[in-house]
């Protein structure tokens, strides 16, 4: 099926790539279905695109890459809601807020995107103890 | 709005499960006991529209950050 999307203009993709939010993420609580586009090769960022509406895209990257120690516990219920086992299956990502200039720019560590992309399930979690990991984690000064 | 009022060490019951109990009044500062089933998430609510509000501000996004995106390989 071919979709619209934010960035990338109409993009092919395939039914069993959606991925389900089933709550939606924080402030977008209606919008369920995403599918992850990837950059580029060997770019650390991709977009998560809703499948039905074009403007919702957000920009995601790869944490680690960013904060080398970010580590999270997951609660039963999480796992429960993910069908996760282990790490195994499991894709952590973070929104991006992109600045000008782009150093600027931050990640959200308080609120990571999991993705169970096995089957196909994810959430945006938000960590119960907010001073952990800030909302704003800036890109510059990491070892981007 | 439902209002009632409860004193320290008074509780109310949402649903048979939810239990939110006063444990101290200091000021203007009152401390909450919550008993809620595990799958309940309970987040101060100025966290939980944080994140709605960034990522809201996240979705804004120019052509050209995108652009510069794309040049930065690893």
């Amino acid at each position: 099926m071919n979709i619209e999307t934010k960035f990338l203009g109409e993009v092919t993709i395939e039914e069993k790539e959606i991925i389900q939010f089933q709550n939606g993420l924080p402030g977008f609580e209606d919008i369920t279905e995403f599918v992850i586009l990837p950059l580029e090769i060997d770019s650390p960022f991709a977009i998560l695109q809703s499948v039905k509406q074009r403007e919702i895209g957000f920009v995601l990257a790869l944490p680690f890459l960013f904060k080398k120690d970010y580590a999270f516990e997951l609660s039963d219920e999480d796992k429960e809601e993910l069908k996760i086992k282990s790490s195994e299956n499991l894709l952590t990502y973070s929104i991006v807020t992109l600045k000008e200039p782009f150093s600027n720019s931050t990640l959200n560590l308080q609120a990571p995107v999991l993705i169970n992309h096995k089957l196909k399930i994810a959430k945006q979690l938000v960590l119960q103890d907010s001073n952990t990991y800030p909302l704003r984690f800036p890109i510059e000064g990491s070892n981007f | 709005m439902l209002v009632l009022s409860r004193k320290k060490d008074e509780s109310i019951m949402i649903g048979d499960q939810i239990e939110l109990k006063i444990l101290s009044i200091d000021g203007d500062q009152v401390k909450l006991g919550i008993v809620a089933p595990k799958n309940i998430k309970i987040y101060r609510s100025e966290v939980y529209e944080s994140i709605q509000k960034q990522n809201q501000e996240s979705l804004n996004v120019s052509k050209s950050l995108i652009e510069q995106l794309l040049k930065k390989n690893l």
